[in-house]
């Protein structure tokens, strides 16, 4: 039973890492950025390039979550900004975000190929350590413990620094932002940056958790972040936190005590019947925003 | 004496409408410029095109001598230009605090964090009724409570000149005339102001210079005090009787 809660979280705080971004750039633009996958998988991919240039994981790791928000900010130039203004830029915005991440994983297989890359022997002190009946890698406790380090400094600038207030403010109403002297491009391009360096972050997390990244990788968290985001309420940094450790524990309780086939199937159960309870998901705002 | 604000042949087009059609005029440092005309006659649409939230067909806007027209609007607020708009804008979602904070944040302050947080708690004793619901979310005021949180947070972006569009706009007599002294306890502090209202009769008494739009252009203009004593404005805005 502990031993399971711990794999739940630790599963979960990767999921919750990844739908943060996921949540915060629906959030601010009301539009998913269906290259969020791509983010994880290229940023997982450079710090894999890095540790295999002799690098430490504790300088790749920095350096690919910030490339991992430069990626964002290229995302948000191709994708987003063209579009904006265009009264239909929701739809067309997620279609462009699919060709951009057609063409991240275009990029990944030709540079990294088809086949599962791994990271080098050594890459990670391999330790065990005992945490009451159960035991934990200390790999798995520092994926828990930066993952929520991370979702901790997000939550603390959106709530008290300047530019938070200046993300809430533009994902409430552009125009009011505007009114405040706010640069709401500048804004945008920022909470680009800020999503894909924690999706990126996810995906190193991951890379090194289960040490497999293929160009495909964002496949396995593809569909599970958003359905994290919707579970814990489109846009809401909070719901997504709650609703990614939730769906981490679903999942490994669902393989311990059901089968591990059903791992997907008991996961969108919840999901649906969370949404007939609440539609707006766990914490999904009521209000519509302005213009 | 040059103009604080200077506006000259400004054009505000929709598509085909021209709701801005050649439009100059110019305010002071420390008056209060009333701007007034019927529903539809350009004043939103003029106070948004100085603001940058609307970019203007042609024209100049002047402040201080420098050229804000066509800038985007977080430079005309960089610039010292604060619009508070029709409608408000306050931020729903955001506690009052936040709102009040958010205004202080649209410009540097001289003295800093310490100046801007003083600046912020001046405000909150000048609106009492600001003060008890700082932590509430800033939807859940009544419309007079926004339009004084709205008015808080254009004067803590400390602004060269204001723009007010329609403050009185919805709000009861006893509001109304509370919002007017308001805004004249504003320009006392040495605020210059430029004042949209359709509410014509308080907007000449509290004015010094008045221009009447209609129709996307200036039909009157003069001191305050001779408008609303000529008879044209008399019977069409102000029901003939004006103290
Ligand atoms: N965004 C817009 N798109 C198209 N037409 C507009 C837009 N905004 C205003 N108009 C038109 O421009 C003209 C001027 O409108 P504006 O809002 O500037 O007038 P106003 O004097 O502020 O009126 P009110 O007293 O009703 O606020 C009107 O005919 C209006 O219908
Ligand atoms: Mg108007």
């Amino acid at each position: 039973m502990a031993q399971q809660i711990l794999n739940g979280v630790f599963v979960g705080s990767i999921y919750a890492l990844f739908a943060v971004g996921y949540t915060l750039v629906f959030g601010v633009l009301d539009i998913l950025n269906l290259a969020h996958a791509a983010v994880f998988m290229l940023s997982a991919f450079a710090a894999l390039a890095l540790t295999e240039h002799g690098l430490s994981i504790w300088i790749a790791m920095p350096l690919g979550i910030l490339a991992g928000g430069v990626i964002g900010i290229v995302l948000e130039r191709l994708a987003f900004r063209p579009l904006r203004g265009r009264s239909d830029s929701n739809i067309s915005g997620l279609i462009s975000s699919l060709a951009v991440a057609t063409v991240f994983e275009a990029i990944a297989l030709q540079l990294f190929g088809p086949d599962i890359s791994r990271f080098p022997q050594g890459t990670f002190p391999d330790r065990t350590i005992a945490i009451g009946g159960a035991s934990a890698s200390l790999l798995q406790l520092c994926i828990v413990g930066i993952s929520v380090a991370l979702m901790a400094v997000l939550t603390f600038l959106l709530a008290r620094t300047r530019l938070g207030r200046r993300i809430r403010a533009v994902a409430e109403s552009p125009r009011a932002a505007r009114i405040l002297g706010v640069d709401v491009d500048k804004v945008i391009a920022l909470a680009f940056f800020i999503s894909s360096a924690l999706g990126g972050a996810a995906g190193i997390l991951f890379g090194l958790a289960f040490n497999s990244i293929s160009p495909d990788v964002g496949r396995s968290v593809e569909l599970k972040g958003l359905a994290v985001i919707i579970l814990g309420g489109m846009g809401s940094v909070p719901g997504a936190v709650i609703a990614g450790f939730a769906l981490g524990l679903i999942e490994v309780f669902t393989v311990a005590h059901v089968g591990s086939s059903y791992r997907d199937a008991i996961s969108f159960a919840v999901l649906f019947i969370v949404l007939i309870a609440r539609p707006r998901g766990l914490l999904g705002r009521a209000a519509a925003r302005e213009a | 004496m040059t103009a604080l604000l200077e506006v000259r042949d400004l054009r505000v087009g929709y598509g085909h409408v021209e709701a801005v059609r050649g439009v100059s005029f110019s305010v002071s440092a420390g008056e209060v410029v009333a701007l007034i005309g019927p529903n539809g006659a350009g004043k939103s649409s003029t106070l948004n095109a100085i603001g940058g939230l609307v970019r203007p067909a042609s024209g100049s806007v002047k402040l201080e001598g420098r050229e804000l027209a066509g800038l985007p609007s977080h430079a005309v607020v960089a610039a010292g230009l604060i619009l508070v708009p029709e409608g408000r804008a306050i931020l729903h979602r955001m506690t009052v605090l936040e709102n009040l904070i958010a205004g202080a944040e649209a410009r540097p302050w001289p003295g800093g964090r310490g100046e801007a947080r003083a600046a912020v708690e001046t405000q909150v004793r000048r609106f009492p009724s600001l003060q008890r619901r700082l932590d509430q979310p800033a939807g859940a005021l009544s419309g007079g409570e926004q339009q004084m949180l709205a008015i808080a947070r254009g004067v803590l972006g400390r602004p060269r000149i204001l723009l007010l569009d329609e403050p009185s706009m919805g709000l009861a007599p006893l509001l109304v005339r509370q919002i007017f002294e308001i805004i004249e306890e504003i320009n006392k502090d040495g605020t210059t102001i430029l004042l949209v209202e359709q509410n014509a009769r308080m907007a000449l008494q509290t004015a010094q210079n008045a221009y009447v739009l209609e129709r996307g252009e200036i039909a009157l203009h003069g001191p305050a005090a001779d408008l609303a004593k000529d008879p044209r404005l008399q019977a069409a805005y102000l029901g003939g009787d004006v103290a």
